[in-house]
């Protein structure tokens, strides 16, 4: 990491932390990952020393709170007019970008450490598996950072939070969706098996699954990889061609 | 830095810049000299902002190219942008920043560190008299402060090329009186081109003035010369004469 994005992924953090953004989303998703887990998921009733019932929910929880926390990444550099500061400063587009990508993924990353308590619960109780848990936990990092990926890029489209925000739920859900049974078995009747496979494999839903079985594959890394890439890299194209509109 | 070599420090030639239909830059050619201050002038919307934005590399021109200190905007950006020190239109800067974390930033990807960067800070906020300020962050700052930390920023590196939008907008006399001084002082070996409404200042300051109005240049000589322009010998004057001039032929209600 060269040191122009590390002095934007500071910038960035210090953002979040001297906004009342940082802690509203910290108490909110900690709140609802605890309200889920426990009501919705019956983390006690089922009787398991696990936290499958805590991530089924992240999908869902991050479907909202990251397109939250992404869309001021530019969208508010383009209101405020900061946007011409930063790209006539002697920096890469893609250093800018790789910058505030990666404090809102670490952000998200510190958002997500402070569900420890969860972990220890189950460790009290009972005796999970712990490997489970940590691909559970780097499956949900990095979903959170496919999410932000879409986000950032969208924030970069509009100079409007609010526009930012809905447009990057509406992808982010049909990310989701593509893996859905319901959405799957309307094309199953049909399409060909190859499309729906392809439909199927585009899905947060079906890669976050699969790694929270505990088995890290490395397809399903590559995924996220892939996608964060592709997505970071038309954030770029976006800046550089409508940084000054 | 590059040292000052006889290639001019701005090349500006056939410059073009098109927001669809609104033709705001049309084939301006300038070039400025270390050592010179050119003062940028102009009617309101004649596109003084846009032709900096472009020489800084904001903005990519519709045609034409822009040359600091030999390299090529479009093709060079990096090496342009870290020659150029820049006040933007509006002396933007992050809101939830405070003015002393805000340099620092700035500092750090200018590529200062240690006991440098702690140096040049100290430099520009004795210069700029930031230092009743600097806890302060920058949503919290009077206009005045907030265009003082715009010109701070710019300094830090100590720029070969200054370019600054404005400066003097919304300061009072004193600081006004300081920033002329200031840019008066550091002109001698670099190339600073400023733009503003006060005509004054091209008194006060400018070793050279250009007024460009609906993207043209109108006007590009010294101070002298445009006040000369006018019948009584006034810089207001001359502006009024050399646009009304400009609009008359154009066939617009003149504006001023
Ligand atoms: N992003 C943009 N999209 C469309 N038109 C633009 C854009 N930026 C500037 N313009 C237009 O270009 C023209 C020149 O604007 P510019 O800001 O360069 O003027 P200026 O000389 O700096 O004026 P002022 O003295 O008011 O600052 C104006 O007609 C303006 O409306
Ligand atoms: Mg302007």
């Amino acid at each position: 990491m060269n040191k122009n994005i590390k002095a934007i992924l500071k910038r960035e953090l210090y953002g979040y932390f001297h906004t009342p953004v940082a802690y509203v989303f910290i108490i909110i998703f900690l709140f609802l990952t605890g309200i889920f887990s426990f009501y919705l998921g019956a983390f006690y009733e089922r009787g398991q020393a696990d936290l499958e019932p805590f991530f089924r929910f992240h999908p869902w929880l991050y479907l909202f709170l990251i397109p939250a926390i992404a869309m001021r990444l530019w969208s508010e550099e383009r209101k405020t007019g900061t946007i011409e500061l930063l790209m006539t400063l002697p920096i890469s587009t893609t250093d800018a970008v790789l910058g505030k990508f990666l404090a809102a993924w670490c952000f998200t990353a510190i958002a997500l450490a402070l569900t420890f308590p969860m972990w220890i619960t189950v460790n009290y109780l009972g005796e999970p598996d712990n490997t489970v848990i940590i691909a559970g936990y780097i499956g949900s990092l990095l979903m959170a950072g496919g999410f932000l990926a879409i986000g950032s890029c969208i924030s970069a489209l509009s100079k409007s939070q609010v526009i930012a925000f809905v447009i990057s739920v509406v992808i982010c859900f049909l990310f989701i969706l593509s893996g859905f049974p319901l959405v799957l078995d309307f094309f199953q009747g049909w399409a060909p098996q190859a499309l729906v496979e392809v439909i199927s494999s585009l899905s947060f839903l079906t890669h976050f699954d699969s790694i929270n079985k505990g088995v890290i594959d490395l397809r399903d890394v590559i995924y996220y990889l892939v996608l964060i890439s592709f997505w970071l890299y038309a954030n770029v194209v976006v800046i550089d061609t409508r940084k000054a509109d | 830095m590059s040292a000052n070599n006889g290639t001019p420090a701005i090349e500006v030639r056939g410059l073009d810049k098109q927001f669809g239909p609104i033709h705001a830059v049309r084939n301006i050619s300038f070039s400025v000299n270390h050592g010179e201050v050119l003062g940028f002038l102009g009617p309101n919307g004649a596109g003084k902002s846009t032709t900096m934005k472009m020489i800084t590399g904001f903005l990519e021109p519709t045609d034409g190219t822009v040359l600091v200190n030999g390299h090529d905007v479009m093709t060079d950006p990096i090496s342009v942008k870290a020659s150029i020190g820049y006040l933007p239109e509006g002396a933007p800067g992050y809101a939830e920043m405070t003015v002393i974390r805000f340099l620092e930033f700035v500092a750090e990807i200018r590529g200062l560190e240690g006991a440098e960067k702690q140096q040049r800070i100290d430099k520009v906020v004795d210069q700029i008299h930031l230092d009743g300020v600097l806890e302060q962050t920058i949503d919290t700052l009077s206009k005045g402060f907030k265009r003082r930390v715009g010109v701070a920023q710019a300094l830090l590196h100590d720029p070969d090329v200054l370019i600054m939008d404005e400066p003097t907008d919304g300061l009072d006399p004193n600081q006004k009186h300081e920033v002329r001084s200031l840019i008066k002082e550091m002109a001698e070996n670099k190339a600073i081109v400023i733009s503003t409404h006060i005509l004054e200042e091209v008194d006060a300051v400018c070793s050279r003035a250009i007024i460009i109005a609906a993207g043209q240049i109108l006007f590009d000589g010294t101070p002298a010369e445009l006040r000369a322009q006018s019948e009584i010998n006034d810089y207001d004057d001359a502006f009024r004469t050399i646009t009304s001039r400009f609009y008359t032929s154009q066939g617009e209600a003149g504006q001023s």
